[in-house]
């Protein structure tokens, strides 16, 4: 548990180091922090469900839509913007759970990009609403808290989004450590049994799900807030799978994946993008086919055994 | 519990980020030195648009620079938006105008990636040259913007009003279903109805329609004399063509018109015979026949290969760098806002490829001729021949909306 | 009256071809999910890959139509069960997760290198003559492209299904799906199975691209652009279901095409909400057997 502790306060070191040693690239930090906010939701379906879901940034893009229009119609204060992106994407993430949640394996994962496709072509056809294929433009968010206005360097970007993803992960490590959550890792290791011992399964399933859409909606509506902007790009299937990426790029199920994961790819886009912008996704390709070839489970999962066995020979648990 | 893993994972990831930091270090300066960043989507499913706008940005470089800036250097940089990605292009620009400090910006493929910018170039004081983005509002984002593409408006509405003036009365049309297509849309049906012409119905398909076989089947019950039709081009205009053609809607005496975009040069190859005689409306054709493109062709030719076709993006492209070579030669490479906008709104070619090109003061948008062209057979395969002209076009959308903003 | 009746047969027609490029692409997928539980969601990077085989054959060396895909499909075929045997044997037993993001990284692998070689653009197919036209087969005058791909898709679906029901090999493939164990102790050579298996499926793939080619561009995009409707043929069709493949993938042309007809607007969003509730109601699909 303590271990557990350091590692934690290593993710809020890292929080604060980041911009006092790269003040140059707040922007692409503030980027690293919404997807590995937006990770982690989906992390809860994924790893600790074991849903496989290529539809998320349904609800990230619905928590985005939210809050903008929020901003533009009504009310430009950044905390508002964001409890209205996570109780938007939550009802959604209800009414789909109750349809897609019968479903697993590849039917899900059909299923799931239906939703994304049924979104992005409603925000399409009510562009009087969303802005359509031009996106939804002129956010001008209010100071945050009434006193921090967002700057052209994303200084207040970076902190606000910050804040965010330390409360986003208090609230994800209190139901990962939860009897909840250790009845959603039951049932992703053997349902059948799971449903033998009478667990409510598939409430407990539906309740992650609202969880998770509440949480992806909130880093939706933190980037809308963050770059004043949003396209139907954050309702794509490419966004879904990119998040996915993440996700198992840093280890699912892993408690940490979404904070390595996400900067990393985050990072080797950017990074691959200048030097190659023609082939860079060869070389994503292949890092990642790479990872699930020498390092399945993810870079934590990795790493984890590697300092593992280098310290002591204690025996590792699988997950967790 | 396995546990400084977290802990080493970090290190490794900022061992990375420092190292891209210090992979940049400042060139020295014996010769002065312009900076232009270029952001276009060189990957993904809408590739080639950018492509074909890149190879025509630098081609002009490779053809005139040496001539006509021979002292100064440009450094060309290149950013990758992806896509219709508003988000990362704004991410892209903001690096390009913070960390690189580039003098120009240009690029300007999507519409929405360029309303993301616009606030940002008007923020850092840098002159922007959009080479594409076909909606009419676009120049009203910034003052600070220069459009060398074309409008949507400037090809379907005189498409309408040539329609409506040569014997053609009840057209239906059929768009993709996203702003561009709407936009078409209402063109064509403005410039055909105050023409005379009554649009019998509209349909809007959804974008990359897996099959255009039940809208063709109902126009073809339909019977207009003529389809209006928008797609955004690359394999989905081929896709399209060959669904028209299989439905035999030519054969029932539907004809086919639409604005460049459904008939784009360097797809025609892919469409063959299916698009013979199919009347559209643009500001440029590789088959045209004027001593400027000639000569284009042929340096086009020698540097893509035999086969290559320049479409009308890569003369937006090519257009686009003449003009940001004209404000760096004015200027002697020493930028200044008030005066590459001074250079840019009064910046004109007559012996553009395209025909003469110019661009209107009071708006920042190109003008230029709109051409009438049919698919034929020539000796170079199929190709838009042009066979009739509107001289020097205005954007129509904002002679008809002078005081709308930006939408 | 007789306006309508001719309407229904020719949107009926139009949905039936575009079910059989459907079928092309999802039946080899079928195979390879319902028989070895392996989600390989980078199956179109073989109808890709024959497509593009197919085109350069026919451009490059000008080889006829059918050569050039009866090549292709024998090459992509060969790759198939050279890539089952060095990479994706190893995630069948695999977590679901590991399945994913090979296929993923084989898609953006796939894409770049196609646009690195053929570039951004797609690739024109030369139909022969006898391809192109339209022609009278009974019931109305239709692209003869079309009338082919459908009588290829009907001869394939028989062939398919006498391959599996009723033939040695077939009857092996369901004992090594039904139980591993058991079929190896009598005697079947699993491995072999499984590797022939995906041979099929990625064959089956190169067919549909190559033949397809004319009605879906193969293009550096291909492999994600259709992605969603050839699992919804076989998530719809449910697990193992090879020859229901076919009537849902027919179903899901025809439907399409009619809700398009009259509804433009509204077709895809339907046609979506439509697979829900079949999949609401029947959370396995069609399949007679279920597999978890």
């Amino acid at each position: 548990m303590t271990k557990t502790r350091v590692l934690d306060a290593a993710v809020v070191v890292a929080l604060v180091l980041y911009p006092l040693l790269l003040p140059g690239y707040l922007d692409l930090g503030t980027r690293m922090i919404v997807m590995a906010l937006f990770a982690m939701s989906l992390d809860l379906l994924v790893g600790y469900c074991g849903l496989v879901t290529l539809g998320h940034a349904a609800f990230f893009g619905v928590g985005a839509y939210s809050a903008g229009i929020l901003a533009i119609r009504a009310s430009a204060d950044p905390l508002t913007g964001l409890l209205a992106g996570g109780v938007a994407a939550a009802i959604l993430g209800l009414l789909a759970g109750t349809v897609l949640l019968r479903s697993r394996r590849l039917t899900l994962i059909m299923l799931t990009l239906a939703t994304v496709l049924i979104v992005q072509e409603t925000a399409n056809r009510m562009n009087w609403l969303t802005g359509g294929a031009d996106g939804l433009q002129g956010i001008d968010m209010d100071p945050v808290l009434g006193r921090f206005a967002f700057d052209l360097f994303g200084r207040v970007g970076y902190v606000y989004a910050a804040a965010v993803l330390a409360l986003g992960f208090l609230v994800f490590r209190a139901v990962v450590d939860s009897n909840f959550g250790k009845s959603l890792v039951g049932i992703r290791e053997n349902e059948p049994r799971m449903r033998a011992i009478g667990a409510p399964v598939d409430t407990r399933l539906r309740i992650a799900f609202v969880m998770s859409a509440a949480l992806a909606g909130i880093a939706g509506a933190l980037q809308a807030q963050v770059t004043e902007f949003v396209s139907l790009n954050a309702v794509s299937v490419e966004f879904s799978g990119e998040i996915l990426i993440m996700l198992i790029l840093g280890g699912a199920g892993r408690r940490y994946g979404a904070f390595l994961g996400a900067p990393l790819y985050v990072f080797m886009q950017d990074y691959l993008a200048k030097e190659d912008p023609a082939n860079w996704y060869l070389w994503i390709g292949a890092m990642l086919m790479a990872i699930v070839l020498f390092a399945p489970g993810g870079l934590t999962k990795w790493i984890g055994a590697l300092v593992g066995r280098a310290t002591h020979a204690s025996p590792l648990p699988g997950r967790s | 519990m396995s546990d400084n893993r977290f802990l080493a994972a970090f290190g490794a990831l900022a061992v990375l980020v420092s190292a891209a930091c210090g992979s940049a270090p400042a060139p020295e300066r014996a010769r002065k030195t312009v900076k232009v960043g270029i952001i276009l989507t060189y990957s993904g499913a809408e590739a080639s648009i950018g492509e074909a706008i890149d190879r025509g940005a630098e081609l002009f470089l490779r053809v005139n620079k040496e001539t006509l800036l021979p002292d100064i250097d440009i450094q060309v940089i290149k950013r990758d938006e992806t896509g219709p990605s508003p988000d990362i292009a704004r991410r892209l620009a903001q690096e390009l105008l913070v960390r690189e400090q580039v003098q120009i910006l240009t690029g300007g493929q999507w519409t929405p990636n360029v309303a993301a910018i616009a606030p940002l170039v008007t923020e850092a004081g840098v002159p922007y040259v959009v080479m594409s983005s076909g909606t009419a509002s676009t120049t009203r984002l910034s003052p600070n913007l220069v459009r060398v593409g074309f409008t949507q408006w400037q090809h379907s509405y005189h498409l309408g009003k040539w329609a409506a003036a040569n014997g053609i009365t009840r057209v239906t049309t059929l768009v993709s279903d996203y702003a561009s297509g709407v936009d078409a849309e209402d063109a064509f049906t403005a410039g055909f109805t105050e023409g005379g012409g009554a649009v019998v119905s509209k349909i809007r398909a959804p974008l990359r329609s897996a099959d255009y076989v039940p809208f063709l089947e109902r126009i073809r019950r339909e019977k207009p004399q003529a389809l209006y039709a928008f797609n955004p081009g690359g394999p989905e205009a081929t896709r399209f063509i060959k669904a028209y053609d299989d439905l035999g809607l030519a054969d029932a005496g539907i004809r086919l018109i639409g604005p460049a975009a459904i008939v784009p040069d360097d797809e025609l190859k892919n469409m063959g015979e299916a698009a013979l005689g199919v009347i559209s409306s643009g500001h440029y054709s590789a088959a045209a026949d004027r001593p400027a493109n000639a000569a284009f062709i042929r340096a086009w030719r020698e540097a893509y290969g035999e086969a290559s076709v320049p479409s009308v993006f890569a003369i937006g492209g090519w257009d686009g760098m003449a003009a940001i070579v004209e404000v760096i030669r004015q200027q002697n490479g020493d930028i200044t806002l008030a005066r590459s906008q001074e250079i840019l709104k009064n910046w004109s070619n007559p012996e553009s490829p395209r025909g003469p090109v110019e661009i209107d003061p009071a708006t920042r948008d190109v003008v230029h001729n709109i051409y009438i062209r049919r698919v034929e057979k020539t000796g170079d395969g199929l190709r838009n021949v042009e066979f009739a002209t509107i001289p020097a076009v205005k954007d129509p959308w904002k002679e008809l909306h002078p005081d709308a903003g930006a939408s | 009256m007789r306006e309508l009746l001719d309407l229904l047969v020719s949107l009926a027609f139009y949905g039936t071809a575009y079910g059989t490029v459907l079928y092309f692409l999802a039946v080899g997928l079928s195979v390879t999910l319902g028989l070895m539980r392996f989600i390989n969601l980078a199956h179109g990077v073989f109808a890709m890959a024959g497509g593009y085989l197919t085109v350069t054959l026919m451009s490059r060396a000008e080889v006829p139509f059918l050569p050039s895909v009866a090549v292709a499909v024998v090459a992509v075929t060969a790759f198939g069960m050279l890539l089952e045997r060095t990479l994706c044997r190893r995630f069948y037993s695999a977590p679901i997760l590991d399945q994913v993001l090979f296929s993923i990284a084989l898609i953006f692998m796939s894409i770049a290198i196609a646009r690195y070689i053929y570039g951004p653009l797609a690739q024109p197919i030369e139909l022969p003559a006898w391809l192109s036209g339209r022609i009278s087969i009974g019931i109305g005058v239709f692209p003869a492209y079309r009338v082919f791909l459908i009588a290829i898709g009907l001869l394939l679906a028989v062939a398919i299904w006498f391959g599996i029901e009723r033939s040695r090999f077939g009857a092996s493939v369901r004992a090594a799906v039904d139980n591993r164990q058991m079929a190896e102790s009598v005697g079947i050579n699993v491995n072999r199975v499984f590797t022939i298996c995906f041979g099929l499926g990625t064959g089956l793939a190169a067919l549909g691209g190559s033949l397809g080619a004319d009605l879906l561009p193969i293009h550096p995009a291909y492999p994600n652009d259709f992605l969603v409707y050839f699992l919804i043929v076989v998530a719809v069709a449910g697990m193992g279901n090879i020859g229901g493949a076919f009537a849902v993938a027919l179903g899901f042309g025809i439907v399409d095409t009619i809700v398009r007809y009259y509804l433009p607007d509204l077709g895809r969003i339907l046609m979506f909400l439509l697979v829900m509730a079949v999949l609401f109601r029947k959370p396995h699909g069609f399949a007679p057997r279920v597999h978890a």
